[in-house]
């Protein structure tokens, strides 16, 4: 087996503010396979795109990365110099973002936000060569007319157009990862099934492996090959697409399965998790879930919970887990 | 790659021509007040024409002659008929016609303003954006403090302490009066205090509102983008963060050539420098009403102008402007 192309280890992002030390990403283990999509699901807030920007040495200040390995290849991104790392951002790795609307700059053309990315990392080619190459990048996202983009203004384009250039932009120069962060969540539906077709499409033809960052189960769950739970800071659950939504371990990860509306099921009402995710200056001791767990029992107030292997290639943090013992324990007493 | 992106000419002229089309009724408005104005003054022209001795029919008769007995309105209109058909009228101090004697000086006031955007426009980009991205350090802390002491110096003040010291104590350079054209080393040691003292002035505020606009863009979306991609710092910062944040400096700017112009009065007046403010100046001091009202009809004229290329300026650097 080939190893996995992005290895995470222990990271752990912090932010000085005048509330206190906010662990936005705190001590993080992941890896990504190559070729596969790793999902990373959870609530707004629990430090899923600080973990992205983290890995791009993006964090914005006063946030810094204090701990950990971040491993592409074998190669720790965290030892990179500046110019190392601007090499490998958006050359071996590159990002798309949630906004399509403000993450493009408003008074550079498409084509001139394209070829700039280019000129970066492939500094000798002439201006045509450029543009043939940003014509070509705008084809393989599928967008109409390509010649006729290539000198508009973002204004001038619709959200899912956007979208498609960011994408453009980002697979330009072929990385072999690509970070995704909520890249669905400002369109229409109807868009977003369109722009996941051809982030699956992309993904077959070029091998790249990627991250997708969501709080939608719905998406992760028709783009994931393995999903990992974020809840706080920390991974709650890890394991395979398919294992999490059929024999979910840790009881947060329930609770966001509970929250889906189904239509194959009657339910009188959704099951929604009480209360929402603390702020990161003020977690709850033990484990930072209990206050909002219909499990908690006393030991889950003392120790934070560490990641353990449930069944093989399926992990928890959840002292409870598997959470059918802790329900047969429930109704027996 | 083009950097400048080419205009679409023709909702460019139309959006001239519909700006050129709003400056009639302020104009009106321009020289309406300029008009009144000059009738609170509480000397009367007549007698300054006349001289000190002259006789009370004499002073009658002169009132009669330069239209002075006749209603405001009908004095109103007069003037505006005049003007309109290029007459400003006529100096009483001097009996030289308004037009000749502002024809002499709009060349060095255009001379000085230019001179003094020249240099502070560029220094004030600068250190706003070096004190945005190195938000909080000590650069910052210089720059903001920089910007706080320049923009509470009067200009009168500034221009003294120029002439104290450089124009008299050193004797570096000259402090009164314009040497030559500006293509001439006499014209460029001439106009050096003068553009320093009213550029001077000027740093403060164009620093400031690039601050806080550069700031403001470095927090975007697509700043992030754009380091995403790999681009280096300084890419990041010229092509992105500065290029989005000259459009609200731009009109900030252009605001604040307004109150440059009264700076130029007085800059003017501080180093004898022969252009409108010393011109308008002296009209006034005088009682010359014709002559002071054709220097404010030029400097209204000029702030008008200014706002009009800004407002180009605008639609050029924001494409979102240009229309579809």
């Amino acid at each position: 087996m080939q190893p996995d192309l992005l290895r995470i280890e222990g990271l752990r992002t912090v932010f000085k503010t005048s509330s206190g030390l906010v662990r936005a990403v705190d001590g993080i283990d992941l890896s990504v396979p190559r070729g596969k999509t790793l999902g990373i699901v959870g609530e707004s807030g629990c430090g899923k795109s600080m973990l992205s920007l983290s890995i791009m040495r993006l964090v914005p200040p006063p946030g810094r990365t204090v701990e950990g390995r971040v491993l592409l290849e074998g190669r720790n991104l965290l030892d990179l110099s500046t110019a190392e790392m601007r090499q490998v951002r958006g050359g071996q790795i590159a990002m798309i973002f949630q906004e399509p609307m403000t993450s493009l700059n408003p008074v550079h053309s498409v084509g001139r936000q394209l070829t700039e990315a280019m000129h970066v990392h492939s500094p000798g080619l002439n201006a045509s060569a450029l543009k043939d190459k940003a014509i070509a990048a705008l084809k393989r996202v599928r967008i109409p007319s390509p010649e006729r983009r290539f000198d508009e203004y973002p204004h001038q384009l619709s959200g899912g157009m956007r979208q498609r250039v960011m994408i453009a932009m980002a697979l330009a120069c072929e990385p072999r990862l690509l970070i995704a962060d909520e890249p669905t969540t400002a369109l229409d539906v109807t868009v977003q099934a369109q722009i996941l077709d051809l982030l699956r499409e992309l993904q077959a033809d070029t091998g790249m492996s990627i991250i997708l960052i969501t709080h939608d189960l719905g998406v992760v769950a028709e783009m994931a090959d393995e999903v990992a739970v974020m809840y706080a800071g920390k991974v709650a659950e890890r394991a395979t697409a398919r294992e999490l939504f059929e024999d979910p371990q840790h009881p947060y990860t329930l609770g966001l399965l509970g929250s889906v509306p189904r239509l194959d099921e009657e339910r009188e009402r959704l099951l929604a998790i009480d209360g929402s995710v603390p702020p990161p200056f003020a977690f709850p001791e033990g484990c930072r879930f209990n206050p909002r767990c219909p499990f908690a029992i006393a030991p889950c107030r003392a120790e934070l919970p560490p990641l353990r292997e449930i069944t093989p290639g399926h992990q928890a943090a959840c002292i409870r887990a598997p959470v059918e013992n802790a329900l047969s324990l429930e109704s027996a007493a | 790659m083009t950097p400048w992106p080419e205009l679409r000419t023709n909702t460019m002229l139309r959006h001239v021509f519909q700006r050129l089309l709003m400056t009639v009724p302020v104009m009106f408005g321009v020289l309406l007040i300029g008009f009144l104005l000059m009738q609170v003054v509480p000397t009367d022209p007549a007698i300054v024409r006349a001289g000190p001795t002259a006789t009370a029919e004499l002073v009658q008769e002169i009132r009669r002659e330069l239209g002075l007995d006749q209603p405001l309105y009908v004095q109103f209109g007069i003037y505006l008929w005049r003007l309109l058909q290029g007459d400003l009228g006529v100096s009483i101090i001097n009996n030289v016609a308004v037009t000749q004697e502002l024809g002499g000086t709009i060349g060095p006031t255009l001379e000085l303003m230019f001179a003094s955007l020249f240099w502070s426009i560029p220094i004030g980009i600068a250190l706003g954006t070096i004190a945005a991205y190195w938000r909080g350090s000590v650069l910052d802390r210089f720059v903001t403090a920089l910007s706080v002491a320049g923009g509470s110096v009067p200009v009168f003040f500034l221009g003294l302490m120029l002439i104290w010291f450089v124009g008299f104590q050193w004797q570096w350079l000259p402090f009164t009066g314009r040497g030559g054209p500006l293509w001439t080393v006499e014209g460029w040691r001439s106009i050096a205090l003068p553009a320093l003292t009213l550029g001077g002035v000027f740093i403060a505020p164009v620093a400031r509102m690039t601050r806080t606009a550069v700031l403001e863009v470095l927090g975007a979306e697509h700043v992030r983008t754009a380091r995403a991609k790999g681009l280096s710092e300084s890419a990041v910062v010229l092509h992105h963060a500065l290029r989005n944040a000259l459009i609200p400096v731009v009109t900030l700017i252009g605001l604040q050539i307004g109150f440059l112009l009264g700076g130029a009065v007085v800059t003017e007046t501080v180093f004898s420098w022969p252009g409108v403010g010393r011109l308008a100046v002296g009209a006034i001091l005088s009682s010359d009403f014709p002559m002071a009202q054709g220097t404010i009809i030029v400097l209204s004229l000029g702030f008008i102008l200014v706002n009009l290329v800004v407002d180009v300026l605008y639609v050029a650097l924001d494409p979102r402007m240009r229309g579809g």
